[in-house]
């Protein structure tokens, strides 16, 4: 136990020492201090053309043309493989419902995985199609965020910046060094990178076993990195082709949250109020440290049910890869809800009822623990609107961030997107219900089997992409309800914050005064995790009751389904 | 002065609360009730559970006990909302109608030509029209609102401002305007009419308080969307439920699902905000101010800066001995004896304050003087006074210079230099010469006034800078400033410096207010984001103006913010009260919803509540009777110090926020026990 703790310490202190400076470093790639690439960029950008100052809506209709012309282009690949090179196992095209699900899946950066990626996508898919959208999805959620910093900071301002600049940054300075070097680390740690289809092997027993391989390390570093979480195999980082060794299991989960992480920190700079920044990395660490102990307490606990088969005090090693142990698949798991990354080192859907409740949970919030790269970071601001203007009331002014008054407008905007996950989550939810599709694909009987249909949804709602295993998504109803949930949680959240940002930029920001509702100390950060929790977690609990609490409450009266 | 008594209304008259209950009722009215979005999702869903009771009482249904008793607390629910706002609206009726009953009815002497007093026709005062010219004489009701341009008349203004004394009104200068509804005691005045009857000044607070004309201000909106956004979410969490029980093999009865959605919303907050509204306006009336719209009060309450006028706001507007300063040689008895003396006819406060300094510090008594002895008033040729008693010595005080020409320019060098010091602190010397000789100095010094240090003090802890307006010299305004602990001022202020000053604080994303009464103040108070407009002052700064304090008041500025302050206070307070309640809600009701598919799920009930039927009744029941019990809150507001923000926050999030967690579970569990006792389910 105290080895576990060690080891989750450790972790937290590296993310904080890679953070500070990543994040430092980010906030002056988009302000543009840091421009050793200009010619590059310059190349880059004469193909996109306009680099003109955007307001929010000229940034959001870039932001969305260019997803749109991403999802064509996938879609087309994933749609005609079969006539498209480097496809060594001869795999067949993709049927229209999954190539749109996997299309809308990697645009949106949520990576839900509707199918088995060595047994149904060719390598040239994998590369041109999933590895391009890995680093434009995460390109573009980091855009987002600057947009947005730079609004909140703005001074009557009509212009957030140009997305093409911010994206082609975000890309150049950011993702592809982090990913390569990841890469290299990774290649030199034991993880494939070949374009041969596979190798056969001939095991201890002597029997004949064909391996998989492919261009694995590429796709896993920007996979980690870009909180994308697709893997290049189905059980993704639970393959030890995609996580061989103990230290790529550590590297992958720090890149999972460095650069969300990283984000609070660049906000901060950017609105030229570190503090700022600082408080949100402490709101998201606390809640971040409370998800793993609770997730770290229910798997030491255990399945009291399976005490007759395995020694209770190893805890839950049900699903998890012995090689990591349970601190190391409860840590992975926690870190890759938390940030909508999506990859797993272990089954979520083996987890105990109460760890499986954490991460659900995690993806439920909002996917705003660090979350996904940029829009992580968009999506606590959101919450901090709702804070303020809750809170900010009980100081007697009109309630202010950052100087700037949330008046009406923003309020309609930020309480707009609670309805995001709700929509994603219950509704969708009870319509598979309604339509007798849930039941069809759910493999479990009783609460668990409602866990499994629910964490899909919210995971494809989120922009997660882990899943329950146990869940058969790739049907046309639910590729095709999955499809829409990842939307609706992708732009259901940007168009809003952008269009904040677009109307905080024109305010005129207020003198801080001993007035003024202080948004960086301890009280402030209480009330939005309190905030946090509330207005989200009781969105959930009714179903969440029903789910893992009742399959928890089960196991305890010894009762299954 | 007194002030009328009638300004204090009970905060739970009698009167008012049966007219209330009678209001609760027709206030289900929907037309009125989609107002609000919150109790208007209630009263929908109550009608629901009506129609829903009936048919299971049709068909003898096993929750049809439950079910009479779930519709009938929802139905509370929403009569309890409207009985806070009838409430509220109420105390405000009870307020205007005292308003009201000053109101002029009858006939108005309409001149036909604006110069000639003796030609006039009666008119109906309801049909009167801006710009048409009346007479009135004394003991006659001034029937609305006008601009004086002949004559001069006292007022009695007690109607609308509780001041007892009447005020003089002239045509002219600062104090041209007349109110309707106020009375003129003696005199006659010729008045334009600039404002139609029923459009008054007086109409306007009527309809303010009254609410029914009340527009929502924009933290109110701001706040209804967010209500309005989370009763949407929870009608999605309500609504798809019943799947996710089917899916667990249990079926949820219509009528606890209501329950459920109607505790979860925010109707705590929902059923007061329209009461919180009013009564803020009601307090404000309660101050004598007159809000032109509910945003400007709003404002008042994010003021940063705030314009104070020197006199009369700061310093009581005269100057006042201080101090007696005599040359070397000079006994300062002597001195103060002279002064006295000279100063016993003098009727101005500075005369008055001279004879009640020495009166004070040496105990002397005007004895036979006053009699005995010529008093030499000041004229503009002498600028000087002073007296020549009967012993045949002559005794003058006046501005130093006009006395050192008086004595032939040969003072003693002292004098120059006491001089020289007073005036260098903003004060003004007098000095004393008795028999061709100077004396020494009265000290005459701008007082200001008693606590308003502390008042300034508290505003700088609110985060409220304050700067002082002068059209003294810098050196005297320094002095005062310093003396009356302002953070900064603006001497030689003139009506552009005051707007540019305006401009400038605006431009740093600060918002500023003010108060003025002259027509040369009306652009910077319609520059300001919160202008108050003194009642006596020009119609051209009371239409710049978005506030009007009727007992023209400088201090009242102050006043005003703290009522803008706790208003947007008792708002947020009671939304988190509100919102933080769910969660002991969802404790009662869902373990009571889920127990039969699971009965481990037993274990959220913490509470120990008897029965699921008992636990979501209680739950109901808390949710509406907890809007009666806030009722008060809402009426009086929260309570308010004036503090730093940090400060308030973590107080009020102590008292609101963790109370509005904790009260519920012990409400919820009270209930439940009285419910099972009653045997009520």
């Amino acid at each position: 136990m105290q080895a576990d703790l060690l080891q989750a310490g450790l972790y937290a202190l590296m993310l904080l020492a890679l953070a500070v400076p990543l994040g430092w470093f980010m906030a002056r790639v988009f302000t543009g201090e840091v421009r050793f690439l200009a010619p590059l960029e310059h190349v880059i950008l004469g193909a996109a053309g306009d680099r003109r100052e955007q307001g929010w809506k000229a940034y959001a209709s870039s932001l969305l043309l260019f997803n749109a012309a991403g999802f064509s282009l996938l879609f087309g690949i994933l749609l005609f493989q079969h006539r498209l090179p480097i496809n060594p196992q001869g795999f067949d095209g993709l049927s229209w419902h999954l190539a749109i699900n996997t299309a809308i899946s990697f645009v949106t950066n949520t990576n839900w995985q509707s199918y088995g990626g060595e047994t149904t996508l060719s390598h040239f898919s994998q590369m041109a199609g999933l590895t391009t959208q890995n680093f434009l999805s995460a390109a573009s959620g980091m855009a987002v965020a600057v947009a947005v910093a730079r609004g909140f900071a703005a001074r009557q301002a009509k212009h957030l910046g140009n997305f093409w600049t911010d994206m082609t940054r975000a890309t150049l300075y950011i993702l592809l060094p982090g990913a390569i070097t990841l890469a290299i680390l990774f290649l030199a740690l034991g993880m494939p990178q070949t374009l041969f289809a596979s190798v056969d092997v001939t095991t201890l027993e002597g029997g004949k076993q064909t391996l998989s391989l492919g261009p694995v390390a590429s796709q896993i570093a920007i996979k980690q990195l870009g909180t994308n979480g697709g893997g290049f195999f189905n059980v993704n980082s639970a393959h030890p082709f995609e996580n061989p060794t103990a230290i790529t299991n550590f590297l992958s989960m720090l890149a999972i949250l460095a650069i969300p992480a990283a984000f609070t920190f660049t906000y901060g700079r950017m609105v030229n109020d570190p503090r700022q920044g600082r408080a949100l990395f402490v709101a998201m660490g606390l809640l971040l440290v409370a998800a793993f102990a609770a997730m770290y307490a229910a798997e030491r606990f255990g399945n009291p049910l399976h005490a007759a088969y395995a020694d209770p005090a190893a805890g839950n090693m049900e699903g998890k890869e012995v090689r990591f142990g349970l601190v190391n698949s409860v840590l992975w798991a926690v870190t890759t809800t938390a940030a909508s990354n999506g990859s797993v080192n272990a089954m979520h859907d083996s987890l105990t009822p109460l760890g499986g409740l954490i991460a659900m949970l995690n993806i439920q919030l909002g996917e705003i623990v660090y979350g996904g790269v940029g829009v992580g970071l968009t999506g606590m601001l959101l919450f901090v609107i709702i804070t303020v203007f809750l809170a900010g009331l009980m100081v007697g002014r009109t309630p202010e961030y950052l100087g700037k008054k949330i008046e009406a407008r923003e309020v309609k905007l930020a309480a707009l997107t609670l309805l995001v996950m709700p929509i994603g989550v219950l509704v969708f939810g009870a319509l598979a219900i309604a339509t007798g599709t849930a039941q069809s694909s759910v493999q479990d009987a009783g609460p668990h089997g409602l866990s499994e249909l629910i964490y899909a949804y919210s995971s494809a709602t989120g922009n997660n992409g882990s899943a329950f295993a146990g869940f058969t998504a790739n049907t046309a109803f639910h590729n095709t309800m999955l499809g829409l949930a990842m939307l609706l949680g992708r732009f259901g959240y940007i168009i809003p914050i952008l269009a904040i940002a677009g109307s905080l930029a024109a305010k005129t920001p207020a003198a801080a005064t001993a007035g003024t509702f202080p948004t960086h100390g301890p009280v402030f950060v209480t009330l939005l995790i309190l905030t946090i929790l509330i207005v989200g977690a009781l969105t959930f609990l009714p179903v969440l009751a029903l789910g893992p609490i009742a399959e928890h409450v089960s196991v305890l009266f010894g009762r299954t389904f | 002065m007194s002030k009328q008594a009638t300004t204090e209304i009970g905060l739970l008259e009698p009167a008012i609360l049966r007219e209330a209950l009678k209001q609760a009722v027709l206030k289900l009215n929907p037309k009125g009730l989609a107002r609000n979005p919150v109790i208007f999702s209630t009263a929908l869903v109550s009608m629901l559970a009506t129609i829903l009771t009936i048919r299971e009482g049709i068909a003898g249904g096993a929750t049809f006990a439950i079910g009479i008793q779930i519709t009938l607390w929802l139905w509370f629910t929403v009569l309890f909302a409207n009985f806070a706002e009838a409430v509220a609206e109420g105390r405000g009726k009870a307020r205007a109608d005292t308003f009201r009953a000053t109101r002029s009815k009858g006939r108005a002497k309409v001149l036909l030509d604006a110069h000639d007093r003796q030609l006039w026709e009666f008119q109906e005062v309801e049909l009167l029209e801006p710009g048409e010219v009346i007479l009135i004489e004394a003991g006659e009701l001034i029937p609305t609102d006008g601009e004086v341009i002949e004559g001069v008349a006292s007022v009695n203004e007690s109607a609308i401002t509780g001041e007892s004394a009447p005020v003089i009104r002239e045509a002219g200068g600062d104090r041209s305007s007349v109110t309707g509804g106020t009375t003129i005691v003696s005199d006659w005045l010729v008045i334009r009419v600039t404002t139609r009857p029923g459009e008054t000044f007086l109409d306007r607070m009527i309809a303010m308080v009254e609410g029914a004309k009340r527009q929502k201000t924009p933290n109110e909106i701001a706040l209804d969307i967010l209500l309005a956004a989370l009763t949407l979410v929870f009608l999605l969490v309500v609504v798809t439920l019943p799947f996710f029980a089917n899916w667990s093999g249990t079926t949820i009865p219509v009528i606890y699902l209501i329950a459920l959605f109607v505790t979860l919303i925010p109707t705590t907050i929902g059923g007061l905000l329209s009461a919180i509204g009013i009564a803020g306006m009601d307090r404000l009336v309660k101050a004598s101010v007159i809000a032109k719209s509910g945003r400007a009060v709003e404002a008042a309450g994010d003021i940063d800066v705030l314009l104070l006028d020197k006199t009369g706001t700061i310093t009581f507007g005269n100057r006042m001995a201080d101090a007696f300063e005599p040359v070397p040689g000079v006994h300062e008895i002597t001195l103060a004896e002279a002064a006295y003396l000279a100063s016993l006819a003098d009727e101005t406060p500075e005369g008055k304050s001279i004879v009640e300094l020495a009166a004070r510090k040496f105990g002397f008594t005007p004895g036979t003087t006053r009699d005995t002895a010529t008093f030499v008033p000041f004229t503009a040729q002498t600028r000087m006074s002073g007296v020549d008693l009967a012993d045949g010595s002559s005794i003058r005080k006046g501005a130093s210079d006009t006395i050192i020409a008086m004595l032939g320019g040969k003072v003693d060098p002292a004098l120059e230099g006491i001089v020289r010091r007073i005036a260098s602190t903003g004060a003004t010397p007098i000095v004393v010469a008795r028999d061709g000789k100077a004396l020494g100095v009265v000290h005459l010094k701008d007082v200001v006034k008693p606590a308003i240090r502390e008042r300034f003090a508290e505003l700088r802890r609110m985060g409220i800078r304050t700067v002082m307006i002068t059209g003294d010299n810098p050196l005297t305004a320094a002095a005062i400033a310093a003396e009356a602990g302002v953070d900064d001022f603006l001497a030689e202020a003139t009506p552009e410096k005051k707007l540019e000053l305006i401009r400038k604080e605006q431009a740093e994303g600060k918002l500023v207010a003010m108060c003025g009464d002259g027509s040369n103040d009306a652009p910077a108070l319609a520059q300001a984001d919160v202008g108050v407009a003194m009642n006596s002052g020009t119609p051209a700064a009371k239409e710049a103006g978005n506030l009007i304090d009727l007992d023209s008041d400088p201090t009242k500025l102050i006043e005003i913010v703290l009522v803008g302050k706790q208003l947007l206070i008792s708002r947020g307070a009671l939304t988190t009260f509100s919102i933080a309640n769910d969660v002991a809600k969802y404790f009662a009701i869902l373990p009571a919803l889920f127990i039969a598919a699971y009965p481990g799920l037993g274990a959220l009930d913490v509470m120990g509540l008897a029965s699921p039927q008992s636990a979501i009744l209680s739950a109901i029941i808390f949710n509406a009777l907890v809007i009666i019990a806030l009722i008060p809150i809402a009426l009086k507001g929260v309570a308010y110090r004036p503090a730093s923000a940090a400060s308030l926050l973590t107080r009020n999030l102590v008292i609101y926020g963790l109370g509005g967690l904790i009260v519920p579970f012990v409400g919820i569990k009270a209930i439940d026990l009285t419910v099972n006792a009653l045997r009520l389910a």
